[in-house]
């Protein structure tokens, strides 16, 4: 039961084609990753999927749900969830501020209630509350509640925004260059997160990266695009060894041994 | 409506557009570079028009030495508020720079209130620019043509600048991408003191030909004016110095058109420019000749 | 399940929000204490400034709602004030006074023939400015930064070229003189609580923290869920409620309006003041409108002529406005915080202020400690 299919997706801005019939599919659970040279339409993707963009033709569908074109907090809601390349966390917010945005979306109560401080409101924050401390524990972040985001080093915004992320109870989660910036140490940290949260919450992962050395380790499936188009999809040993991904990624001799 | 009734309506029409044009073209340098709505740039075309108006009533100077003083010393003032209120603020959140525009219009208001008396003033309008002629059968005052050529040659010496010298490339290139153009080594600082620079000029010289058309000055003739402007920048495409003209004489020749025809509607004529602003802000927020930005994420 | 949670936090829990909500009430019970005495007590001049500080603080308030803690700059606040004293005026102006108003064009009907309390006045201009809001909102929202703002502004000259313009029910530019002066400081202060009270509770829930979020990072925001849309205009609807009420209780107040004074300058003189008293503090924006209408009135005299002894002084109109402009000026420069920053008095940083204060005096009066006798011979 594919939990997300992408159907020949086209997005055009002016005259460039930034994705060119882009197909493919998840299923629950996995953990894949797309990766591809600077500029190869891996975020375009993303934002087609989380609805920031709209296909200029094809189809998206998240289980089962034709998603195309739907707006991104609709989708949000449906259970895609995803991560920003740049961290966007909430500056005005701590730490525990953050992750109760990300629970926001299932609010039941309405402003009235929360206006007056009517008690089906008061119980419902103090909920919120004691779920979001859960989530932080849970990651190991629960010691830097009240923190204030820019104040915490990058390693640990990463996983702050992830964890925002995992709040709005995603069974989807879009991660886009997570380990962007990071060296090897605190990238391996960040991919032993991954699993562990992959494990821990019912999810599906899509991963984005550009360098390949991070994600071979762990995705059982990795698709490879370049300007748009997908070059090469499967498993981590074939990718590394297919000659159109060399040619890709000729000059960004990034990919290094396995 | 005779034909020379309208014609008379099209040409007061086409003379107000070019005012709103002047003042337009203005916003859109400083918006195409900063990204900054100007909101005091209605207010320097109104100090345009009081330096004009000292020079001639007090100081006893000539027009043609008034005016050009205006239009200098309104440089200066345009450069002053550059530096000292919007350039220390480039890094910081975008909306600490509006209130800082907001406050710098509201400090000119005030100012001016407190410096010129609020009462409005009498303009005294050169002698040969109130000459009342007919040209077939339409009777025209000498200020009509007079501005709508200034307007025009203004734009023609602009769009020259901007496409022929290296400094006007520098322009364009910021407004294009201001990050990229300042490290390819072109001083950032200088090229936007240049666009306001500009910017107050053509505002001094549209104060001053507003202050001839409407001889009335007061401290809040700036405003209207300057809103209105603004509107017509975003009419024919913010950031574009054409489409600042094209909007600018459309919004001119629109207001006095619905008026003429519709003159029950004479009390709401300033609220046309603010409908049309809405109306373009949802259905074509590029403008005329606007280019879709789309947002990087 | 566990929750880690430091020995304050427990202790707030079983005691401080008890004691904090003692001390709410019993400030609160005092206030209005000052409230009915300074009502019976003082002259009408010090009763019209003290009215003014509470309206002000209603405006500071809920635009500080829309600005600070929504981060969309709405300039049209005039308009919506506007809304809300018209309505309120005609709605609680006896017959006679109508009459004698509406000289040129003569009242609507509907409107004409009736005289109505108060309160029902005043929610009524309240819903008006709320519809009136929803229906800029939903058009404006959707726009960026500068242009919501002068989009905004130019609906609020729209809402003035309306009210110039519709004789027979604003009776244009004559305006309205002879609004019946039900403001007292209970309508004032009273309204001026509640709207504080909603305010901060909405802003301290879910619904605020998705507000703050939309301020941060739109993007962002709605890729967790939020429809930017709905909450953007629940906050302006919210916000243009009270901006209602405070234009009813302004009318009347000051028993005549006209349309010059729901000018833009309305709408900038609240953004100074909120600005100066802190983006994100609630504290802040009624500190400030508080001093902001104490110092006006305070500072007046230098408008007349004056003489500080032998000198005389002669009187700069407009001068009041021209040091507030470079006072907004120099603190958006300079001190962009403003008075509060983001922050919002709190009993809990009452007493922590205490407790600092307290520690540097036990410092000071403790001797330095002399080294055991046995030590120095070492």
């Amino acid at each position: 039961m594919t939990i997300l299919l992408l159907d020949n997706v086209v997005k055009r801005f002016g005259g460039l084609v930034a994705v060119n019939n882009f197909s493919t599919q998840l299923q629950p659970g996995e953990l894949c990753a797309l990766i591809g040279p600077n500029g190869s339409g891996k975020t375009t993707i993303f934002n087609l999927i989380s609805g920031i963009y709209e296909p200029t033709s094809g189809k998206i569908y998240f289980d089962g749900l034709d998603i195309t074109g739907k707006r991104p907090d609709v989708i949000a809601g449906l259970g895609v969830a995803r991560t920003f390349q740049n961290i966007r966390l909430f500056k005005g917010l701590d730490v525990l501020g953050n992750v109760l945005v990300g629970q926001h979306l299932r609010v039941h109560s309405d402003p009235f209630s929360a206006m007056f401080g009517l008690p089906n409101y008061t119980r419902e924050e103090r909920m919120m509350r004691e779920k979001g401390m859960e989530l932080l524990e849970a990651l190991n972040l629960a010691h830097l509640a009240h923190e204030e985001p820019s104040s915490l080093p990058y390693g640990q915004q990463r996983k702050l925004e992830i964890a925002r992320a995992l709040a709005t109870e995603p069974r989807l989660l879009l991660l886009d260059e997570p380990a962007a910036g990071m060296n090897r140490t605190e990238s391996q940290e960040l991919m032993d997160f991954i699993l562990h949260i992959l494990d821990t919450f019912e999810l599906t992962i899509f991963l984005i990266e550009h360098q390949m050395r991070v994600v071979m380790s762990i995705c059982l499936r990795i698709i490879v695009i370049d300007h748009g188009v997908i070059i090469a999809e499967g498993a981590p040993a074939d990718i590394q060894n297919d000659q159109r991904v060399i040619e890709a990624y000729l000059g960004v001799g990034d990919y290094a041994s396995g | 409506m005779s034909f020379s009734l309208f014609m008379q309506h099209l040409a007061n029409g086409v003379s107000l557009g070019s005012l709103y044009a002047l003042i337009a073209i203005g916003y859109t340098i400083v918006y195409g570079i900063l990204r900054l709505i100007n909101f005091a740039h209605g207010d320097i075309v109104m100090v345009g028009a009081y330096v004009a108006f000292y020079g001639i009533a007090m100081f006893l100077l000539p027009w043609w030495i008034s005016f050009p003083l205006a239009i200098v010393l309104t440089i200066l003032l345009g450069v002053i508020i550059e530096r000292a209120a919007y350039k220390p603020l480039r890094e910081v959140p975008r909306f600490q720079l509006f209130t800082s525009a907001v406050a710098v219009s509201f400090l000119l208001e005030n100012l001016a209130i407190v410096v010129f008396s609020g009462r409005p003033k009498a303009f005294p309008r050169p002698p040969f620019m109130d000459q009342t002629f007919t040209l077939g059968g339409v009777r025209i005052v000498s200020y009509t043509p007079l501005i709508i050529i200034s307007a025009l040659l203004l734009f023609g010496l602009l769009t020259l600048f901007i496409h022929r010298t290296k400094v006007g490339m520098a322009m364009r290139a910021l407004s294009k991408d201001i990050e990229t153009t300042g490290l390819m080594g072109v001083d950032t600082d200088r090229v936007i003191m240049l666009a306001f620079a500009i910017g107050s000029a053509l505002a001094a010289v549209g104060g001053v030909l507003w202050a001839i058309k409407f001889p009335q000055i007061n401290p809040l003739m700036g405003v209207l004016p300057g809103l209105k402007a603004f509107i017509a920048a975003v009419l024919g495409g913010i950031g574009n110095i054409t489409g600042a003209m094209i909007g600018g004489f459309l919004l001119g020749i629109v207001e006095i058109m619905i008026v003429a025809f519709f003159p029950d509607l004479a009390g709401y004529r300033d609220a046309f420019a603010y409908t049309i602003l809405i109306l373009v802000l949802l259905f074509r927020p590029t403008g005329i000749m606007g280019e879709v930005e789309p947002e990087k994420v | 399940m566990t929750t880690i949670q430091t020995q304050e936090q427990r202790g707030e829990r079983r005691f401080g929000l008890t004691r904090n909500r003692i001390l709410t009430v019993a400030s609160l019970i005092l206030f209005i204490g000052f409230l009915i005495w300074a009502q019976n007590n003082l002259d009408p001049y010090k009763l019209r400034i003290l009215n003014l500080c509470a309206i002000y603080a209603i405006f500071a308030v809920t635009f500080n709602l829309i600005f600070g803690f929504t981060g969309q700059l709405s300039l049209g606040h005039a308009g919506f004030a506007a809304v809300g004293a018209y309505t309120a005026a005609l709605l609680t102006m006896s017959v006679a006074q109508k009459q004698a108003n509406f000289f040129l064009e003569p009242l609507v009907p509907l409107l004409a023939n009736v005289e109505w309390p108060f309160l029902p006045a005043i929610l009524v201009g309240g819903v008006l400015a709320a519809l009136t809001g929803l229906l800029i909102g939903w058009p404006a929202l959707r726009l960026r930064g500068d242009y919501l703002a002068i989009a905004t502004l130019g609906f609020s000259e729209i809402i003035r070229v309306i009210c110039v313009n519709w004789q027979n029910v604003t009776n244009g530019s004559l305006g309205l003189k002879g609004i019946p002066g039900h403001t007292n400081l209970y309508w004032s202060w009273g309204w001026a609580i509640i709207t504080i009270f909603v305010v901060k509770k909405l802003v301290d829930s879910s619904y605020g923290r998705a507000l703050k979020a939309i301020r941060d990072d739109e993007i962002a925001a709605e890729a967790l869920g939020i429809h930017l849309a709905r909450h953007k205009i629940l906050a302006f609807t919210l916000s243009s409620f009270f901006v209602g009420v405070g234009g009813a209780l302004l009318a009347n107040l000051i028993s005549t309006i006209d349309p010059k004074v729901f000018m833009f300058f309305l709408a900038y003189q609240i953004v100074g003041i909120t600005v100066m008293g802190g983006m994100g503090s609630l504290t802040g924006s009624v500190v400030a409108a508080v001093l902001y209408t104490v110092f006006l009135e305070v500072l007046r005299p230098i408008e007349s002529p004056f003489s500080i002894g032998p000198i005389n002084v002669p009187g700069i109109p407009g001068m009041r406005m021209v040091l507030f402009s470079i006072l907004l000026l120099l603190v958006i420069l300079f001190y962009q915080k403003g008075l509060f920053g983001g922050k919002e008095f709190s009993w809990d940083g009452l007493f922590a202020i205490g407790g600092k204060i307290r520690a540097r005096f036990a410092r000071a009066s403790v001797p330095p400690a002399t080294p055991p006798a046995n030590l120095k011979e070492e």
